[in-house]
């Protein structure tokens, strides 16, 4: 797990450290769409995914947007995300490694501390993006996340 | 195709489609944060808030009489999503919460297709309302459907 970065800690134009998920298996793609709800036959029957012309199975466009939200949640805290917008670009197959990265694109300050537009994407690794998104996260300077969710 | 032809879905622009109401369960929220690789203990707390993309789960909870595809009017052979926005508003969602939600056209456009083609966009919104009516949240998922050849 990577270590949480302050708005402090940042500029416009910075990247953000990699985050690697996987190989991604099987079982993965069919735990997130047990756990989503989605269940098209398409990402976990191979006979179903020869007869709709693919080579086999692959995987679920929202698990890889679901990586993305993890990787800003480590890096910034669970509630940082107010806007997180995802656009599919490419499949992604069981036995990939994926790889996320982000640019901080720009970075205004507020009252408790900074608000970020983050460019974002996961690969494949060897391979091209599988999803680009941009995000708007509110990232606090005080751990003011920490002490809100106790109930 | 003649180029006026519209899409049946033009005709559902601004009508709710269905609504229903979401409880987000703490169970749910720990599965789907396992589900994303994410491991901050807040998961596996009492009171969790709801992960970046998990409203994604609305889908366990949507009416499926008919499902949203046939109301949409799409062929599913040639249909694929294209894009996904969540967006929130005030304090995030936590385990115990209920929400209500209301999904609705918000636009379709009919364009040309990069291979010759025709192909439509359609944007379809939901609104998750906290059980005082103001908005929590917002889902915009961008769902493509190629013309036929």
């Amino acid at each position: 797990m990577t270590a949480r970065l302050s708005g402090e800690e940042l500029v416009a134009g910075a990247a953000l450290p990699e985050r690697h998920f996987g190989p991604q298996t099987r079982t993965d793609i069919v735990r997130y769409q047990g756990a989503s709800g989605d269940f098209n036959p398409i990402h976990h029957d191979d006979e179903f995914a020869r007869s709709a012309g693919m080579s086999g199975v692959f995987s679920v466009g929202m698990l890889q947007a679901g990586y993305l939200g993890t990787y800003c949640v480590e890096l910034f805290g669970p509630k940082s995300v107010r806007r997180l917008s995802v656009r599919f670009a490419g499949q992604v197959w069981p036995g990939d490694t994926l790889v996320c990265r982000g640019l901080v694109s720009t970075l205004t300050p507020t009252e408790d501390g900074h608000s970020a537009e983050l460019d974002l994407t996961i690969w494949r690794v060897g391979g091209g993006v599988a999803v680009s998104a941009s995000a708007t996260l509110l990232i606090r300077s005080t751990e003011a996340d920490d002490e809100s969710t106790t109930p | 195709m003649s180029a006026s032809t519209t899409h049946p879905a033009h005709r559902l622009i601004g009508q709710v489609l269905f609504a229903y109401d979401m409880p987000i369960e703490r169970g749910k929220i720990r599965e789907f944060a396992a589900a994303t690789g994410a491991t901050d203990p807040v998961y596996h707390g009492p009171n969790p808030p709801v992960p970046p993309t998990f409203l994604a789960t609305a889908m366990h909870w949507e009416p499926q009489d008919p499902p949203l595809a046939s109301r949409l009017g799409l062929d599913l052979s040639r249909v694929l999503q294209g894009s996904q926005e969540y967006t929130f508003i005030g304090p995030l969602p936590h385990a115990g919460d209920t929400l209500h939600a209301e999904t609705s056209v918000a636009s379709v456009t009919d364009k040309p297709s990069s291979r010759g083609g025709r192909m439509t966009l359609i944007v379809v919104l939901t609104r998750f309302l906290r059980s005082d009516g103001t908005v929590a949240a917002e889902g915009r998922a961008t769902v493509i459907e190629r013309g036929l050849p």
